[in-house]
C-alpha cells in the first residue's frame, strides 16, 4: 500500500511535471499582468482624484483661459478617464512611456538616468546591511542578554528611529564639513562632471571601464555617506531581524542535539542553526532592497542625489502623470523581479524546496 | 561566502580610497551656483516662465530691447542698435546691429529678429500674451511683424498702447532673438523647432545651453564672441540642490561658489564666516492678500479697509521676514520706475473696528485663508491670524502647493488668499494689468489670468486709468498716472499689499560681478569673476 501510493505519487509528478511547467509559468505570467494592469489602474486613478492641476504644471499659474485650454486638450483630459487611461495601456504595450511634463522628454530616457543613481546607492547599502548586519545580529543572539547583545540593540534602535534626514545631515557636518573626509552631496565634484559618458548610469561601473581612476575615486567618495547612511538603516533591521530568527532556532531541539553530540560551537552556529534562518533572511534582504529600489526621497533630498525617489516625488507634487505611473512600473518590477529572485533563492538555501 | 568577502574587500578599499581628503575649491574658470532648479520645464523662451529658466534664457539669449547688468535702469537696444517710432506711435522700426553671430556661427538677421516674435504667437504658449495684446495673432503676425530689409524689422500695434510699453515688453523673454536656420534644422511636423528648444539653445547671448539635466545639473558654456566681450567665467553650473542646509555645507567647504536658497536662520548662521559675503538684491515679488469680493462680507470696501489695518507689517518685517522681505504697501515694486515708495498702513486695531462696525461686522465674522506651503506663507498667514483676531475675525489657515492653490484661486474659490506676484517684464502694466484692470467680470468670462478677475472685483474708475496709462505717449504723464492708479489701490479694491521680496545669495569671497535686478529675469553672469 505504502508502495503504491509512493509510486502512484511518483508517476504523477513526473507525468504532470511539463504542464504543470507551463501551467505555472502561465500563473507567474497572469498574475503579474494583473499587478501590473491593477499598478497602473490605481496610480491612474488616484492622479486623477488629487486636486492638483497638471496642466497648471506646465502653463504657470497666469497663463490666459485660451492657453490653458489648448495645453488641457493637448494632454487629452477632456475625454473621459477611461479613455485616457486605455490610451495610456496601448502606449504601454508598445514600450512607450510618454513624455514627463517637468523634464521635457521620454519618462523612459528619465528613468534610465535617475534609476542608476539609486541602483547604486541601494546596492552598496543594501551589501552593508548584510554583510554587517547579519554577524551582528548571529552575534547577538548568541550573546543573549549580555552586553553585545545590548550593544546590538542599541545600534539597532539608533539606526532604525533616528530620522534618515537628520542622520544624514550630521554625517555631513561631521564627516564632509569638519573632518573633511569624505565629499559632500551630490554624485561627482564639479570636477569631473560630464566627462565619462554614462554606458550603464553607475558612475563606479561607468569610470572603472574607461580608466579614470580619479572619476572613480571620487564618485565613490561621495557615496560612502549616503550609502553608509542607508545602510545603517538596512544594517539595524537586517541585525534585528537575524538576532530574533536566530534566538527562533537556537531554542530548538535539534540545536541541543548538535551540541550533545559534540559538535563545535561555530558549526552549531553556522551550520546548523543559521542554515535554517537563510531562507527568512533571503525574504527580508529581498524586501529591504526592493524598497530601496524605490529610491529613498529623504536622503536623496539631504545629498543632493538625483534618484527616483526625488524624481517621483517632484512628478507627483506636479501631477507628472506620465513620469509618476513610469516610476509606479519600474518600482513594481523592482519589487516583483526581486520577490522572484528571492523565490530562486529560496529552491537553493532550502532542501525542502529544491 | 568567499566571494562576498572578496567582495567586502572592494568595498573596503573603495572607501577607503574615497576616504583619503578631498579637495575643496572649484575650478577656477567656472562658477557653481547651488540653486533648486525643479521648476524648470523648458527652455523654448517662447515657453519659459518659471524663475529658474526666466534667469538662464536671459544669459544665453539677446533680446531686441534689454536691461543690462552694468546700468539696471537704463532701458537699451538688445540685438536692436536703434529705433524710430512712428508719428502715431503705432509702428516701431528697430534697426538690427551689424555684425552679431549666434553661436552657431549663422549672422543673426533681421528675418531672425522678426521670426522669433512671429513663433512666440503661434506657438502661443503662457508667455505669449506679452505680445499678442498688441493685437497680434497668428494670422496677423507676419503682416505686423516683419523684416523689411536685410537691416530692419518693423512691427506694428493694433491697440492703442503706449509705444514706450512696446519697447519694455521687446526686453521680456519672449523677444529673445532666436536662430531661425538652426531651430528650423530641428523642425517636426510644424512645430517651429519646440521640440527640440526645450532642451537646447539658439541664441547670441554670453552664454549657451551645454546640458540640461533634470532635478541635476544645467551647464552654460561662455560665447567667446559674444558682443560685449567674452565673459569672465568659461562656464556656469547651476547644480540642483534642494535642500538649503546642504547648499550652506557646499558652500562653507568652497564646493560651489553660490548658494541661492538659504533660509534666513542659515543666512544669520553663515554671518560669522569670513570667507562669506552675502549680498541682498530687492527682487519684483510682491506679497500680497486679497479677498474675494464674491464673498458676502469680504466683498465689502470697508472690510478690505479694516483688514490693511489689522496686519503688523513692521512687526512681520523685523522678525522673521527680516532682510528676506521689506514693507512695501503699492502693486508695483519699489526700486523701479513709476513706483510708489509710500507705506501708508501699520497694525491699528481700533480703526479697524470702527470700520468693520460701520460695515455691519462689529461682532466679527469667520474666514478662511488660503496660502502656499513653502516658508515664508504660512508664517505670514499665522502672523495676520493673531492681529485679525483682535480685531475680531476668526480665520482658519489652508496652506497647499501651488499647483493645488492656484486652481482654486482661478475658480474663484477662495475667501482670502495669501501670495505673491511679479512682474513679467519691466513695464508697470504687467501689474497693472493683473492688479487694477478687469473689464468683464463675469464668471464665464473666464479672465483666469487677471487677479482682479479672480477676486472677483472690477472698478471702471481703475479700469480706465489702467487703460489711460497704458496708453499713454508721454512718459512724464504716464509715470505719475501709474503712481495715481496704485494709490487708488491703496484704498479701493481686494488687495492688502503687504511686502517686496529681497533676494539674499550667499557667495565665497573671491567671487564678484554677479548681478541680479528687480525682475526674476535680470540676472547676469557674463561678469563674474573669482
Amino acid at each position: 500500500m505504502a508502495e503504491s501510493t509512493a509510486t502512484g505519487r511518483q508517476t504523477t509528478g513526473s507525468a504532470r511535471a511539463p504542464s504543470s511547467f507551463v501551467v505555472s509559468l502561465l500563473g507567474v505570467a497572469a498574475s503579474l499582468a494583473l499587478t501590473f494592469i491593477g499598478l497602473t489602474a490605481i496610480t491612474f486613478a488616484i492622479g486623477r482624484v488629487m486636486p492638483a492641476d497638471p496642466v497648471l504644471a506646465i502653463v504657470g499659474d497666469r497663463a490666459p483661459q485660451d492657453v490653458y485650454d489648448q495645453v488641457y486638450q493637448q494632454l487629452g483630459l477632456d475625454k473621459p478617464i477611461y479613455v485616457q487611461y486605455l490610451r495610456y495601456l496601448g502606449q504601454l504595450s508598445k514600450g512607450d512611456l510618454g513624455v514627463s511634463i517637468m523634464t521635457a522628454r521620454p519618462v523612459m530616457d528619465d528613468i534610465l538616468r535617475f534609476f542608476p543613481a539609486t541602483l547604486e546607492l541601494a546596492t552598496i547599502a543594501t551589501l552593508l546591511g548584510v554583510l554587517v548586519g547579519i554577524p551582528m545580529g548571529v552575534f547577538a543572539a548568541v550573546n543573549q542578554g549580555r552586553w553585545p547583545d545590548h550593544v546590538v540593540r542599541i545600534v539597532g534602535l539608533i539606526g532604525y528611529s533616528v530620522p534618515v534626514f537628520w542622520l544624514g545631515m550630521v554625517a555631513l557636518l561631521i564627516f564632509y564639513a569638519k573632518l573633511g573626509w569624505v565629499a559632500g552631496p551630490g554624485r561627482l565634484d564639479v570636477y569631473y562632471d560630464g566627462i565619462v559618458d554614462p554606458v550603464s548610469g553607475v558612475l563606479l561601473i561607468d569610470a572603472a571601464m574607461v580608466g579614470e581612476w580619479d572619476i572613480f575615486k571620487n564618485a565613490a567618495s561621495h557615496l560612502v555617506l549616503p550609502a553608509s547612511i542607508l545602510g545603517t538603516f538596512t544594517l539595524a533591521y537586517i541585525a534585528r531581524m537575524t538576532r530574533s530568527f536566530m534566538l527562533d532556532q537556537l531554542n530548538q531541539e535539534y540545536i541541543l542535539t548538535a551540541r550533545v553530540k559534540g559538535a563545535s560551537e561555530h558549526a552549531v552556529i553556522w551550520r546548523h542553526a543559521f542554515r535554517n534562518v537563510l531562507v527568512q533572511l533571503i525574504t527580508i534582504i529581498g524586501l529591504t532592497y526592493a524598497s530601496l529600489l524605490e529610491g529613498s526621497v529623504l536622503t536623496e533630498t539631504v545629498f543632493a542625489w538625483p534618484g527616483i525617489g526625488q524624481y517621483i516625488t517632484n512628478s507627483l507634487f506636479n501631477n507628472d502623470m506620465n513620469a509618476v505611473l513610469g516610476g509606479t512600473i519600474v518600482v513594481g518590477v523592482c519589487f516583483v523581479g526581486i520577490n522572484m529572485l528571492s523565490d530562486l533563492l529560496y529552491r537553493l538555501a532550502d532542501p525542502r524546496v529544491r | 561566502m568567499i566571494r562576498l568577502k572578496h567582495l567586502f574587500m572592494v568595498i573596503a578599499a573603495a572607501v577607503f580610497l574615497a576616504a583619503s581628503p578631498v579637495r575643496a575649491a572649484t575650478p577656477g574658470d567656472t562658477f557653481v551656483i547651488a540653486k533648486d532648479i525643479a521648476d524648470i520645464i523648458t527652455m523654448d523662451p517662447a515657453e519659459v516662465f518659471e524663475l529658474t529658466t526666466g534667469e538662464i534664457i536671459a544669459n544665453i539669449y539677446d533680446r531686441i530691447m534689454m536691461f543690462e547688468p552694468e546700468d539696471l535702469k537704463t532701458l537699451v537696444g538688445g540685438v536692436a542698435e536703434s529705433w524710430e517710432i512712428s508719428a502715431d506711435g503705432k509702428t516701431i522700426t528697430f534697426a538690427i546691429r551689424p555684425g552679431l553671430k549666434f553661436h552657431s556661427g549663422n549672422p543673426v538677421r533681421a528675418e531672425d529678429v522678426a521670426w522669433s516674435l512671429q513663433r512666440v504667437v503661434k506657438l502661443n504658449k503662457t508667455p505669449a500674451f506679452i505680445v499678442t495684446q498688441f493685437g497680434w495673432d497668428a494670422d496677423n503676425v507676419d503682416e505686423l511683424v516683419k523684416a523689411t530689409d536685410d537691416g530692419h524689422v518693423q512691427v506694428t500695434i493694433t491697440e492703442e498702447f503706449s509705444p514706450g510699453l512696446v519697447l519694455n515688453a521687446m526686453s521680456a523673454g519672449v523677444a529673445s532673438v532666436v536662430d531661425k536656420v538652426l531651430v528650423m534644422q530641428h523642425e517636426k511636423d510644424g512645430d517651429l523647432g519646440y521640440d527640440w528648444l526645450k532642451s537646447n539653445s539658439a541664441g547670441s547671448g554670453a552664454f549657451s545651453l551645454k546640458t540640461w539635466k533634470a532635478n541635476e545639473i544645467v551647464t552654460l558654456e561662455a560665447n567667446a564672441g559674444y558682443r560685449h566681450g567674452a565673459p569672465g567665467m568659461n562656464r556656469v553650473i547651476l547644480r540642483h540642490v534642494s535642500e538649503p542646509s546642504a547648499q550652506r555645507l557646499l558652500l562653507e567647504k568652497n564646493d560651489i561658489d553660490m548658494a541661492r536658497n538659504l533660509t534666513p536662520d542659515q543666512i544669520k548662521g553663515i554671518m560669522g564666516n569670513a570667507e562669506i559675503v552675502v549680498d541682498g538684491y530687492p527682487k519684483g515679488t510682491v506679497v500680497y492678500m486679497a479677498a474675494n469680493g464674491s464673498h458676502p462680507i469680504l466683498g465689502k470696501p470697508e472690510v478690505v479697509q479694516a483688514l490693511r489695518h489689522l496686519v503688523d507689517y513692521k512687526g512681520m518685517a523685523d522678525s522673521f521676514l527680516a532682510g528676506q522681505f521689506v514693507v512695501h504697501q503699492a502693486f508695483w515694486p519699489g526700486g523701479l520706475w513709476a513706483a510708489l515708495e509710500e507705506t501708508p498702513y501699520s497694525l491699528e486695531v481700533d480703526k479697524a473696528k470702527s470700520l468693520l462696525e460701520s460695515a455691519g461686522h462689529g461682532d466679527g465674522f469667520k474666514v478662511t485663508i488660503h496660502t502656499l506651503t513653502n516658508s515664508p506663507f504660512p508664517e505670514i498667514a499665522q502672523s495676520v491670524q493673531a492681529t485679525l483676531a483682535q480685531g475680531g475675525i476668526s480665520a482658519d489657515i489652508v496652506t497647499l502647493e501651488g499647483k493645488t492653490l492656484w486652481p482654486k484661486y482661478r475658480a474663484r474659490e477662495h475667501d482670502i488668499i495669501l501670495a505673491r506676484w511679479s512682474p513679467d517684464y519691466v513695464d508697470p502694466h504687467s501689474n497693472a494689468d493683473a492688479f487694477a484692470h478687469n473689464p468683464d467680470n463675469r464668471l464665464e468670462a473666464k479672465l483666469t489670468g487677471v487677479l482682479a478677475w479672480r477676486n472677483a472685483w472690477a472698478d471702471p474708475a481703475s479700469n480706465e486709468l489702467a487703460v489711460t496709462a497704458r496708453n499713454e505717449l508721454d512718459l512724464g504723464m504716464r509715470e505719475k498716472q501709474y503712481v495715481e492708479l496704485q494709490k487708488m489701490l491703496q484704498t479701493t479694491g481686494p488687495y492688502v499689499i503687504m511686502f517686496q521680496q529681497n533676494e539674499q545669495v550667499a557667495r565665497r569671497k573671491n567671487v564678484a560681478g554677479f548681478v541680479s535686478g528687480s525682475n526674476f529675469d535680470l540676472v547676469f553672469y557674463r561678469n563674474v569673476t573669482k
